[in-house]
């Protein structure tokens, strides 16, 4: 492990930690509207007061709206110190105080909050998508590089017509076919479906291939001398051969199905409000008035960046020491 | 010859599978077209009856594949039901605008990432070399969404380029060159988009391509005689390491319908993206059907053509 690959684990572990804890992280919750702070701008966090005076717990000023510009201004004679650990979660400040780390939106909801709750959902649908594609892969390779024949042809000719559609236009393609308006329940599961059952086909590629290496391999056939069954022998010596494939696509998946996941929900096919997704975040922060001035609104779009990165450089690593052949697609 | 012809028929066996699938899938989708009149009131359940025998969809499956399939070979691509007309001629004239686009961003990227790549690969360990290899990993994590949706935002503050869009309005009273000015200059912003999310990849893949052939024995006996550094490089490295390069042009030349999708939809470029989006949210099937089956075929040529190239540039393929 070098010192990269050490800081690239790190971050992600902190990334889905916080992420995947947002009630304990996150001041508000992700519904919670501010009705007298719509689009307020990020809260300045102090340790000095107006007489300069350093405060060893931080604190923040009250913030008031000026009409009819709409511009925020912050109102020295109010202060509210930073509490931690009030009602179960980390940091917050007694009404009526606000802390909004990165803004609020257009219902004066916590933008900062909402990208934690939204990277819960974007995350979460990314890692389990990438369940159930390394599930139908593995599942798929094996009995194609296992059992040959027609097996092996039919998988692998389906395989083919996956792979032969660009995958947005396949995932948009599968998403049009389903019904348009869900509940946010099933919604979330519908995605998490559609995006997994599309990715199956590179994994049981790279499967089969080691399987099939795996099935003419000595002690293979001397398993099977001694009357080893077929399962016993994908269970005990084909599976665990297919380990570092299987986590190394895992890391390639897993952002690949969060970006899917963002573009769906972004173009109004995948989660919707008021439940937050990265995506449809960044759909509410695209119109052109909300970005000219409210540049936080942004904050989930950033917010991916080093999840991707995290990623990218444990992937790259993964590849450069699993033998790259072995994860060359053929 | 006979490899071109069993790589056609590959392809075209590959496309009617696909057809055939996508077919069937719609078809077992719930609802249609006219499900949205099915919550109003105020149509009766005959009216929608009538509604879909007109337009068909009560005959059998295989029946209407066949129609459809008839209609595809017409260049048809079947009736739209949002449009009220057949679908190739609306999806034709999206098409234009979509090569357009992703044909101006993708020569440039060629163009940009093999100097990039090689340039990398010469510099194995320098500082330069890491400097591109963080500005293309942060390129590579950057979603386009956010990019696109940041660079609109400058454009739009700074007022150097237009907000989106092929072209202003009043375009048709322009002159020729001011015409061809001014979609210029609404190319720029999605062009440089689409730039920014391809020349890491391709980038990447000149990078390693050119560095394990500089690895090779030959290069180094190459060296050794005196061959010229440029000379070397172009004539001596490139095509030893072209292979992973022709595919990956493939790769290029067949997501050409596809790669700009998002993109359009964001700028409101007058592509295929915006039309397939509104068929997928209006259940208009001909047309997502359509588009599906277009871009496909795409990327299946364009597998072809690399396939062809890569017979022509390997005599170790030939065997086979």
């Amino acid at each position: 492990m070098t010192r990269r690959v050490r800081i690239a684990a790190g971050v992600l572990f902190a990334l889905h930690a916080v992420v995947l804890l947002a009630g304990f992280f996150a001041p508000y919750d992700y519904d919670e509207q501010h009705r007298d702070y719509p689009y307020a701008p990020p809260t300045r966090v102090r340790m000095f007061d107006p007489q300069g005076r350093f405060h060893l717990r931080p604190f923040v000023y009250g913030s008031v709206q000026k009409l009819p510009s709409g511009e925020y201004r912050e109102d020295h004679s109010r202060i509210y110190p930073v509490r931690f650990f009030p009602d179960g979660r980390l940091f917050g400040v007694a009404d009526p105080g606000v802390l909004f780390l990165c803004g609020t939106d257009g219902f004066g909801r916590d933008v900062f909050s909402r990208v934690l709750y939204g990277g819960r959902i974007s995350i979460l649908s990314g890692l389990l998508a990438t369940l159930i594609a390394l599930t139908l892969g593995t599942i798929a390779g094996t009995l194609a590089g296992f059992y040959g024949g027609w097996m092996d042809r039919v998988l692998m000719r389906t395989g083919e017509l996956f792979l032969a559609l660009p995958w947005l236009y396949l995932l948009l393609g599968i998403r049009a076919m389903l019904p348009l308006h869900i509940q946010p329940g099933q919604a979330f599961a519908l995605v998490v479906v559609v995006i997994g059952t599309m990715g199956w086909v590179r994994p049981a590629r790279l499967i089969r291939g080691m399987t099939l290496t795996a099935r003419e391999s000595a002690y293979v056939l001397a398993a099977r001398g001694f009357g080893a069954s077929s399962v016993y022998v994908i269970r005990r010596h084909i599976l665990p051969m297919t380990w570092s494939v299987i986590l190394t696509q895992a890391t390639i998946l897993i952002p690949q199905f969060i970006r899917a996941e963002v573009t769906l929900s972004f173009l109004g096919l995948g989660i919707a409000e008021p439940m937050p997704s990265w995506g449809n975040m960044l759909a509410e922060a695209r119109q052109y008035f909300a970005i000219v001035s409210h540049s936080w609104m942004l904050a989930p779009g950033f917010a991916l960046i080093p999840l991707l990165l995290g990623y990218l450089v444990l992937a790259d690593s993964l590849l450069a020491a699993g033998a790259s052949d072995a994860n060359q697609d053929s | 010859m006979k490899y071109a012809l069993r790589r056609l028929l590959h392809g075209v066996v590959l496309l009617v599978g696909i057809s055939m699938a996508s077919f069937v899938f719609a078809d077992l989708a719930p609802g249609d077209y006219f499900s949205a009149l099915e919550q109003d009131g105020r149509v009766s359940r005959e009216l929608i009856g009538g509604l879909r025998s007109e337009a068909g969809l009560d005959r059998p499956l295989p029946v209407r594949y066949a129609a459809w399939l008839a209609s595809v070979v017409r260049g048809n691509f079947g009736y739209s039901l949002a449009y009220r007309t057949a679908a190739g001629p609306l999806i034709r004239e999206r098409i234009g605008g979509t090569l357009l686009l992703t044909g101006t961003a993708t020569i440039c990227a060629w163009l940009l990432a093999i100097p990039l790549g090689i340039y990398h690969a010469r510099r194995r360990g320098s500082w330069q070399d890491h400097a591109l290899k963080l500005a293309a990993a942060i390129l590579l994590a950057t979603p386009e969404l956010l990019l696109a949706i940041v660079l609109l935002v400058l454009a739009v503050q700074t007022g150097w380029l237009p907000a989106g869009g092929m072209h202003s309005t009043g375009w048709e009273s322009l002159s020729a060159v001011e015409r061809f000015r001014d979609t210029l200059r609404h190319l720029v912003l999605p062009v440089a988009v689409l730039l920014l999310g391809m020349l890491p990849v391709l980038q990447r893949h000149v990078r390693a391509a050119i560095a394990e052939t500089l690895d090779a024995p030959f290069v180094l006996a190459a060296r050794a005689q005196g061959i010229p550094q440029r000379r070397l490089l172009f004539r001596h490295v490139l095509p030893a390491a072209i292979n992973p390069l022709i595919s990956l042009f493939g790769f290029s030349l067949g997501s050409l319908l596809s790669a700009s999708l998002l993109v359009e939809v964001l700028v409101g470029w007058p592509g295929l993206g915006p039309l397939f989006l509104d068929a997928v949210i209006a259940r208009d099937f001909a047309i997502v059907l359509g588009v599906v089956l277009i871009s496909a075929a795409t990327l299946i040529v364009g597998n072809l053509v690399a396939d062809l190239l890569l017979y022509r540039a390997d005599p170790r393929i030939r065997i086979r």
